[in-house]
């Protein structure tokens, strides 16, 4: 599903966020990407989202080169992926249901078919009474689920979460988590990014550890691994 | 072939929890018209939703919106005037035209025969002659004066000859030479080159056309300015939506298409505002000018703008409030971030 091989990644300014990366992630794995803030997690899920290209080696998502896609190409390349992010990002001065349904617009659903799934991701998360609330008047945990909602809503092969629980409690933290496998078992493949190493571990799921832009190790259950390999194959 | 492996791609990214298949395109008329259908639905939200956020901040947008429609309103109105102008000094016409009034001991019958010898003359086109009587019966009905000419024992206006030189554009010695040679003849009492004040006339007003043409250009330029600004602003204003479109695979065409409908709905308001600025100036313009006409002894009434008038007035406010969110939109929405 995703693949580097001898990835760089330096930025205009010349920093050096990614050097020499090698990766294979399965399709419907989960993975968390740990490290310290600036050991380039971000950077990684950029350049799985082409918000920035890789300066060399090979990125391949999907069967896909992210060389050879032009940047014409590149919206409809990231309507297969969801986002999440640690400040949630969401429009204020929008509904919940036109927050969650911004990705089904986007791609051109009918107002029909765009009610129906927004409604199936809110009651996936539990926020369904509050589908016609302002983000304002959500709480902080709340605001992330409605994140979350809107990063699963068309139904993405890839989520991308960037410190998604940054913000939040560790009791919230950890249901986001749980969120996040729901939607890993129904075949989604999830990559987050997160420097709460505690958690992590608990989670019991692959993790890849970036320092100063190198992979430090590649921790994960045997099992897993073997696992997502067969998946791939 | 990346067109061909990016469609593998596409089918092998489907959403892999997907049930069937929501958006069937089996043939290649179905494709066409759904993309068509999406297509249309795109444009008639970015259509409906550039008015909503226009509703939104009513005060503010209507004074851009003033703003537009008076720049417009300016150069609209001063090219009316113009018309308005050229109308009235289109009954004199530009041609030149000489008049010999003749002596007052001439008769008519005289002042008839010197008519046709005139036109003997080579550089004499036409010639009319308007008769004492007929004359005097003109300037009785127009002039007001009727019972002070009543009171008058004799006619006391001399037979007029009307002069049409033969060349159109003669030259002031050419004309001058002619009216000499008019004014030496014994029947002639004197000769009068009347269209010297046309001519200037017909000078000034060219050079208020061009003035209008550069002050046009100038205020189009404001306008383009006014819509790009307030373009600016709200792409500014809306950094986050389109920060989040662009990452949920936004193309370019559907973040910028409400963008170019409020630059669309700027320059229509603009140019409706406009329109209801003319047409109450020429409301309260036309019976002053009525009345002046009246003294003139004329019908004339002011020209308003007309319905093909009004429709480019819209017209053009609608392709400038276009063209300057398009430049806006161009320039702004590249500099934000996930590109």
């Amino acid at each position: 599903m995703i693949r580097f091989t001898n990835v760089n990644m330096t930025y205009a300014d010349g920093n050096e966020a990614l050097r020499n990366i090698n990766l294979h992630i399965a399709q419907g794995a989960m993975v968390y990407i740990t490290g310290r803030s600036g050991a380039g997690k971000s950077t990684l899920l950029r350049l799985i989202a082409l918000i920035d290209r890789h300066t060399r080696g090979q990125i391949i998502i999907n069967g896909q080169n992210l060389d050879r896609v032009r940047n014409r190409r590149i919206p409809l390349f990231r309507r297969h992926i969801g986002f999440m992010f640690q400040d949630h990002r969401l429009l204020n001065d929008r509904t919940v249901f036109d927050n969650v349904g911004l990705p089904l617009v986007i791609a051109g659903y009918r107002h029909q078919e765009i009610r129906k799934r927004v409604q199936a991701a809110l009651d996936k998360v539990s926020l369904l009474p509050k589908i016609n609330s302002y983000p304002m008047s959500l709480s902080g945990g709340e605001q992330q689920r409605v994140g979350v909602a809107r990063a699963v809503v068309h139904r993405p092969a890839i989520l991308l979460a960037d410190e998604p629980t940054g913000n939040l409690d560790p009791a919230l933290s950890w249901d986001t988590m749980k969120l996040f496998e729901q939607f890993n078992q129904v075949g989604v493949t999830v990559l987050i990014a997160s420097h709460d190493l505690d958690m992590i571990k608990r989670l019991q799921k692959r993790i890849i550890t970036l320092k100063q832009g190198r992979i430090l190790t590649h921790a994960g259950t045997p099992m897993e691994e073997n696992a997502s390999s067969n998946e791939a194959g | 072939m990346p067109a061909l492996q990016w469609k593998k791609t596409r089918a092998a990214m489907k959403p892999v929890n997907k049930k069937k298949n929501t958006r069937p395109n089996k043939t290649f008329k179905s494709e066409f018209k759904r993309r068509f259908d999406m297509w249309f639905l795109q444009h008639m939200q970015a259509f409906i939703y550039s008015l909503g956020q226009y509703a939104k901040y009513p005060v503010s947008n209507l004074l851009t919106t003033a703003v537009i429609g008076i720049s417009l309103a300016l150069p609209a109105s001063f090219y009316l005037l113009l018309d308005n102008v050229r109308l009235v000094s289109s009954n004199w016409d530009g041609s030149l035209q000489i008049t010999l009034f003749l002596q007052t001991d001439i008769d008519e019958e005289k002042a008839l025969v010197f008519t046709d010898k005139l036109k003997e003359n080579k550089t004499i086109k036409e010639t009319v002659l308007i008769k004492r009587a007929d004359a005097l019966a003109e300037y009785q009905k127009l002039s007001g004066f009727a019972e002070a000419l009543d009171a008058l024992d004799e006619n006391p206006l001399p037979n007029v000859i009307l002069v049409k030189p033969a060349i159109e554009g003669m030259n002031e010695a050419e004309t001058e030479s002619l009216i000499k040679e008019l004014e030496a003849m014994p029947e002639v009492d004197s000769a009068q080159y009347d269209s010297q004040w046309i001519k200037r006339l017909l000078y000034l007003l060219d050079i208020i056309n061009r003035v209008i043409i550069i002050l046009s250009t100038l205020l189009a330029i404001g306008v383009l300015l006014i819509v790009g600004n307030t373009i600016r602003l709200s792409i500014y204003n809306r950094r986050a939506e389109i920060e989040i479109t662009k990452l949920f695979g936004g193309t370019d065409s559907f973040i910028q298409r409400p963008f170019l409908y409020s630059g669309l709905w700027y320059g229509a308001f603009g140019g409706i505002i406009a329109w209801v600025l003319i047409t109450v100036s020429m409301q309260l313009l036309s019976e002053p000018v009525k009345q002046l006409a009246n003294l003139y002894a004329s019908n004339f009434q002011l020209i308003g703008l007309g319905f093909r008038n009004s429709l480019l007035l819209v017209a053009i406010g609608i392709a400038l409030g276009l063209v300057g969110s398009w430049i806006s939109v161009k320039r702004h929405l590249k500099a934000i971030d996930p590109v």
